[in-house]
């Protein structure tokens, strides 16, 4: 077997590609590709009295999954993502965009961009209850300076949830728009200044087309994430903030219903599967774009 | 745009500078340039041409001094707010927009009607030689050097600016792409009468496309003028050693012009040196007994066969250590008494038929018109 695979080496040597393909394949094969076949064979099978599954071929699962109920819990799941999403983005381009400027400091606020995933993001999320609880920092603060009389609820609130999700994809967004700042020809800016562009008028016209597909690719690593997380629903939004996450772990869990688990779990990954389209299909006619200094002389 | 009075120059720069931390970029810088002129900034990189450009174009503020476009300071006023239009060394073209939108952009920015826009665009593109049908839809990374280059032209163009500044256009183009441009450049000087400031640090392009150029050397303007006042009255020895080649010569002036130390038929000024005596004119104002340089151009030396100097002309003699053959000319390189090396560029003019006249270590003398030499200063 060694000896066949050093054969074929020896006998292509410019072809290493599939090779180094090999490792990564295999695992994706086992880890990933295996689980969802076994997903999506549960999904569509009659549920098991205590757990697992029983023979037999059912769509029963994906018809529950479109009750009013469960079909909340998705609207509020892909809501409270794009909001995330929006908040990172609006959080993430300034910051970006300070930092791709900001000379030779750049790596230190890069390293303290990634800081908070030196601690486990569970610890992150209980440090945001003792934040936002009743007798927590903010309504203690707020009392304290007599602002309010009795404490503000935050907890186990859509807000909590928000903004525990955009404490964590914050660095996701950060970093590929840092990237795609970074390249920026800055004689561009000076170009449209030139031109007669005002400031507004260079974002609009000049940065923002050139960036975007680093907000693309920040929207996708937060978007999608966030649409599984369970998490942050579970500890800061409590039983009626429920995510999509939540509903799947419970089927796994407490519920033992595994094939409405995978069913569920299906109907998301065919939502993802369609907002990464969606995205790469917007990088796609960037990359058409191209930039100047591609090709020629 | 108030009216100027038409004697005031294009630009004029007063005891202009500009410090990065505590370099300088560009020190007490004053000089005027002509309406419809062709000026260039020639200098080695990190001479301060470039911070000169940015200056001029409002991308830095001077620290001391006044910048002025026709008449009128500009040293606060933002970049589009002084009538002139810049071609970037990169070109600095917008890559997720069309060749037309890239030309169009200016003319968008001042809110002209569609209609304007679209036939200038096309004008513009014309004036620059690209088919505004082939050419228009195209993205920046379609198109090769050249093309990009009369992209950035057209854009800057476009706005019909009364100075248009250009920062080492050619600098990314292949060497005939490079000749073809320049004529084309200086036909467009002419044709539109815009002045046009250039920067560049080749010499021989700024000798070729400028009506007058400015040589900066260590943040400082080193000499001003037109190419051949340039290249033939360079002041410092950096000039002439910048500007084509040079050969330097020292010694002390050891006699008054037209007094007794004259030599011969040769009047003027004695030198002195260790490779031997020369004579330069005497309208050069030297004081007697000081120390003396001078630079002479390797085509204005020639070669003799010792003993047949003719009268009138400054020889010194010499070793003939190496020749070149360049076609057009040939270098020969000799060694002085003092064992300095001298270059003579002999003009090929058809009698320089093989054997060449001279070999290696044959004994000669160098010649020269005492007229044609430079005193330098300092």
């Amino acid at each position: 077997m060694r000896r066949g695979i050093l054969r074929w080496i020896a006998r292509h040597p410019r072809s290493p590609g599939a090779l180094l393909l090999g490792p990564g394949g295999l695992w994706l094969l086992a880890f990933f590709l295996l689980p969802i076949l076994i997903l999506l064979v549960y999904s569509v099978m009659p549920r098991g009295a205590y757990g697992g599954v029983q023979p037999g071929f059912t769509l029963e699962h994906y018809r529950r999954f479109l009750d009013p109920l469960y079909l909340g819990i998705l609207r509020r799941t892909i809501w409270l993502s794009f909001l995330c999403t929006l908040a990172c983005l609006l959080l993430a381009y300034p910051t970006a965009f300070y930092i791709a400027r900001s000379g030779p400091r750049r790596n230190l606020f890069l390293f303290l961009a990634v800081l908070p995933f030196w601690t486990s993001s569970l610890v992150r999320t209980y440090a945001m209850i003792f934040l936002l609880r009743d007798s927590g920092l903010i309504n203690r603060a707020l009392m304290d300076a007599g602002l309010i009389q009795l404490p503000l609820r935050l907890l186990y609130t859509e807000g909590a949830v928000l903004a525990g999700l955009v404490y964590g994809a914050l660095p996701f967004m950060i970093l590929p728009i840092y990237a795609s700042i970074e390249k920026l020809d800055p004689a561009l800016l000076e170009a449209a200044e030139g031109l007669g562009a005002r400031s507004w008028s260079r974002f609009t016209r000049v940065v923002w087309p050139l960036t975007a597909p680093g907000v693309a690719a920040g929207s996708l690593l937060v978007f999608v994430p966030s649409l599984g997380s369970f998490v942050v629903p579970d500890l800061l939004g409590g039983a009626r903030q429920m995510m999509i996450g939540n509903l799947i772990q419970n089927q796994f869990g407490p519920s033992r219903n595994w094939p409405f688990g995978s069913a569920a779990a299906f109907a998301v990954m065919a939502l993802v599967l369609v907002a990464m389209l969606g995205v790469l299909r917007m990088k796609g006619l960037d990359d058409e774009h191209g930039t100047s200094k591609g090709r020629g002389a | 745009m108030p009216a100027s009075t038409p004697e005031q120059p294009a630009v004029e720069f007063r005891g202009v500078a500009k410090r990065y931390g505590s370099t300088p970029a560009v020190r007490d810088l004053s000089f005027t340039v002509g309406r419809g002129e062709f000026f260039s900034l020639l200098g080695p990189s990190g001479c301060g041409k470039t911070t000169t450009l940015r200056l001029l174009a409002g991308f830095e503020t001077p620290d001391a001094g006044e910048i002025r476009l026709f008449g009128e300071a500009v040293n606060r006023r933002r970049p589009y707010e002084r009538d002139l239009a810049m071609v970037f060394q990169s070109y600095a073209l917008f890559p997720h927009l069309s060749v037309e939108r890239n030309v169009a952009f200016g003319l968008e920015q001042r809110k002209r009607p569609a209609r304007e826009i679209r036939d200038r665009v096309r004008a513009a593109l014309e004036l620059v030689r690209l088919d505004p049908g082939t050419f228009a839809t195209r993205r920046p990374s379609e198109l090769s050097g050249g093309q990009r280059q009369r992209v950035a032209l057209a854009r800057a163009l476009v706005l019909e600016p009364r100075v248009l500044l250009l920062d080492e256009p050619l600098g990314a183009l292949d060497l005939k792409l490079r000749k073809e441009m320049q004529v084309e450049l200086k036909a467009l000087n002419l044709q539109l009468g815009v002045t046009f400031i250039h920067v560049t640090h080749d010499q021989e392009e700024a000798l070729a496309m400028s009506d007058r150029l400015a040589v900066m050397n260590q943040a400082e303007i080193a000499q001003v003028g037109t190419p051949a006042e340039i290249y033939e009255n360079p002041r410092t020895a950096f000039v002439a050693d910048f500007i084509g080649e040079a050969n330097f010569l020292e010694g002390k002036a050891a006699g008054r012009p037209g007094g007794e130390a004259a030599r011969g038929s040769l009047e003027g000024w004695v030198i002195t040196g260790d490779a031997g005596s020369f004579v330069v004119p005497p309208h050069w104002a030297i004081s007697e007994g000081g120390d003396v340089r001078i630079a002479v151009r390797p085509e204005w030396l020639d070669l003799w066969r010792p003993g047949c100097l003719p009268r009138g002309e400054n020889g010194l003699p010499a070793t003939i250590q190496d020749l070149v053959y360049l076609g057009e000319t040939i270098h020969v390189r000799v060694t002085l008494a003092n064992g300095r090396v001298m270059i003579i560029a002999l003009r090929n003019e058809g009698q320089l038929i093989k054997p060449l006249p001279w070999n290696r270590g044959d004994s000669c003398i160098v010649a020269w018109r005492p007229e044609d030499c430079q005193v330098l200063e300092g």
